[in-house]
């Protein structure tokens, strides 16, 4: 097996630096969304934090790109551009692409009544006025069923790509080949109201809303425990109140009304911890046989 | 010591200089939309450039103080009164326990701040007090202020009087006609030369949709190069892989009314963004007003550092530093 895919070389030197004012390098290392694309941008972000270089006060990697925030009283920009260029060649160079990760459980009860009510809110001026987010998405990408979407939905694991939008809002993508990724065209014109913790999708990518607000993705369901945890009560918090990380690997589990409500209990006494546990991620291998390094991955967490 | 709030005015926020840090997990820098003023209201009370103060949009609280306190009101003109009588803007204001403090309304602007020696005094969150109302996170209990509302007010230190006041020409200026520099970038190749044109050489409009996230602007259409779009980028000619967003970033949904970002930017999205409003003139956007006749104008990275070294200047002659 090659350490190399043919996606990472065709990305190799392609970066394009572009400059946004002058407090913001961005860095689009392609135009299209690929894994590849996605774990460059999260190595080099990844690398330009270790560097720990004086002057730089963000490091965000995003889905195929990377955002830096610096001083440029302290830091020139011509040499944060020369030590971003530097460690672009240095991730093409690696010879083994992997990152050092988890994977973690997502418990979503599919089809519930609260996202259902708020999409019936917001018919008038869908793509589907008479029908629901989950009938479009099926129609969308061809399936018979919302059930055979929903099946598809949680058939596969995810991997988070970027963080952000509002405070812990994790995007994701389904680690399958380009022709089984789900596709789902956003609301025409966006919704005013978001439930918390709905799970939605809008182009190639999944998200799960952190907060309660304006939202532009179809909706297909509840997390059933938080995300973003300011007052940092249960343990999965202690650390930081934002739970999910850029190369993070979720796997969505449907459940029924009775378990929601069950992990609604253990989130209001504090016993709720997520099902996790560490992976080390390697690019070749995933996008070689997808379909058995899932399967692979998605077996570590019968062995915690 | 702490302000009792009466009446919280159309949305009065906690904030300092921001937090930086956290952009990368969606959590935006945050902090006074017109750091100049707040900084300047600041320098007033007594306090260093890092106190954080009251940031009053449209509409001022009313409020009294437990204590007896010195406050200095700076940003927006507007009519100050202690105990219904008129006071000045930019100049110290000694409160006895018990007065109240009311204000009439906006004669142009959007933002007033209100400093208090030794600072408003809510926990620091991520390394500031700034108030991230979307995240309920920071400030006073991570919103806006209620009536009812007992706002604590750290202790001041000792030896600050604070300025006598401000110089005119360090005042903040408040115009119907703005011009805003932007360096040029990002996503600028996706739209054709008209489209880039119409951007620089319009008069826009800022339309009513303006807060603390970006404000929008009307004005003509602008044009983007069609094409065939990359895989996850969806469907519009603007739209991009979801990428992060430059605070300033300027973006265009659809070819219609420009959106700026501001200081509590959403971190990313699918829009493609054009260009970047310099570090100098986001405070001349966040005192721009609904109605504000606002043209963009491109220049160069060094022209962006130079304007941003007279800003600096500008503090320290504000500092005696």
């Amino acid at each position: 097996m090659s350490a190399h895919s043919a996606e990472s070389e065709r990305l190799k030197g392609k970066a394009r630096y572009t400059w946004g004012g002058d407090e913001f390098l961005f860095i689009e290392i392609d135009e299209a969304m690929s894994l590849a694309a996605n774990f460059k941008a999260n190595s080099m972000a990844g690398m330009l934090s270790a560097r720990a270089l004086s002057g730089i006060s963000d490091v965000c990697p995003a889905n195929a790109s990377l955002l830096i925030r610096f001083n440029p009283d302290v830091l020139d920009p011509e040499e944060l551009e020369a030590v971003a260029r530097a460690i672009e060649v240095e991730v093409d160079a690696a010879e083994h692409q992997t990152l050092e990760t988890r994977i973690v459980e997502v418990p979503v009860w599919y089809d519930d009544p609260f996202t259902r009510e708020t999409g019936a809110r917001f018919r008038s001026g869908h793509q589907s006025p008479d029908g629901t987010d989950l009938d479009f998405a099926a129609e969308s990408n061809g399936l018979a069923s919302a059930a055979e979407f929903i099946s598809r939905h949680h058939g596969s694991p995810w991997l988070v790509s970027m963080v952000g939008f509002v405070a812990g809002l994790p995007f994701m993508f389904q680690m399958v080949p380009r022709e089984q990724q789900l596709e789902v065209p956003k609301y025409l014109s966006p919704r005013t109201d978001t439930p918390p913790l709905t799970v939605g999708h809008g182009g190639c990518f999944a998200c799960i809303y952190s907060v309660r607000g304006a939202g532009g993705y179809q909706m297909f369901g509840l997390a059933a425990a938080p995300i973003f945890d300011p007052a940092q009560r249960l343990e999965d918090f202690t650390d930081f109140m934002i739970f999910f990380k850029p190369g993070d690997i979720v796997t969505f589990r449907p459940i029924d009304q009775d378990e929601y409500e069950r992990i609604q209990r253990q989130v209001e006494d504090g016993t709720f911890v997520y099902r996790q546990a560490p992976v080390t991620f390697d690019l070749a291998e995933a996008l070689e046989d997808p379909q058995r390094y899932n399967q692979e991955i998605l077996e570590r967490l019968n062995v915690v | 010591m702490s302000f009792e709030i009466l009446e919280p005015g159309l949305s009065t926020t906690v904030q300092d200089r921001g937090r930086l840090g956290y952009y990368n997990v969606g959590i935006p820098q945050g902090g006074s939309m017109d750091q100049w003023s707040a900084e300047l209201a600041n320098a007033v009370a007594g306090n260093t450039a890092a106190e954080a103060v009251l940031e009053c949009t449209y509409l001022g609280p009313r409020f009294r103080t437990t204590e007896a306190a010195v406050i200095a009101v700076g940003g927006a003109p507007v009519d100050v009164k202690v105990n219904g009588e008129n006071r000045e803007q930019w100049t110290r204001l000694e409160l006895a326990a018990g007065d109240e403090v009311s204000f009439g309304f906006l004669q142009g602007g959007t933002r007033f701040y209100i400093a208090v020696r030794g600072g408003i005094d809510v926990p620091l969150v991520l390394g500031s007090r700034s108030t991230y109302t979307l995240g309920s996170l920071g400030g006073f209990k991570g919103r806006k202020l209620e009536a009812g509302d007992v706002v604590p007010v750290g202790p001041s230190a000792a030896g600050n009087k604070g300025l006598g006041g401000i110089d005119p020409a360090l005042r903040p200026t408040y115009t119907r006609e703005l011009d805003i520099r932007v360096v040029c970038g990002l996503y600028d190749h996706r739209l054709t030369e008209a489209g880039m044109n119409t951007l620089l050489s319009s008069t826009w409009t800022l339309t009513p949709v303006a807060d603390r996230t970006g404000l929008r602007y009307s004005g003509p259409a602008i044009e983007w190069k069609p094409r065939q779009q990359p895989f996850g980028a969806g469907s519009d000619p603007s739209n991009i892989v979801d990428a992060g967003y430059a605070v300033g970033s300027i973006q265009i949904p659809g070819g219609n009314e420009p959106i700026a970002l501001h200081r509590d930017a959403v971190s990313g999205g699918g829009y493609a963004m054009v260009a970047t409003v310099i570090s100098a003139d986001m405070d001349l956007l966040a005192r721009s007003a609904p109605g504000t006749q606002t043209r963009f104008r491109a220049v160069t990275m060094k022209d962006a550092l130079r304007a941003r070294a007279d800003l600096k200047a500008l503090r320290h002659r504000l500092w005696g530093n």
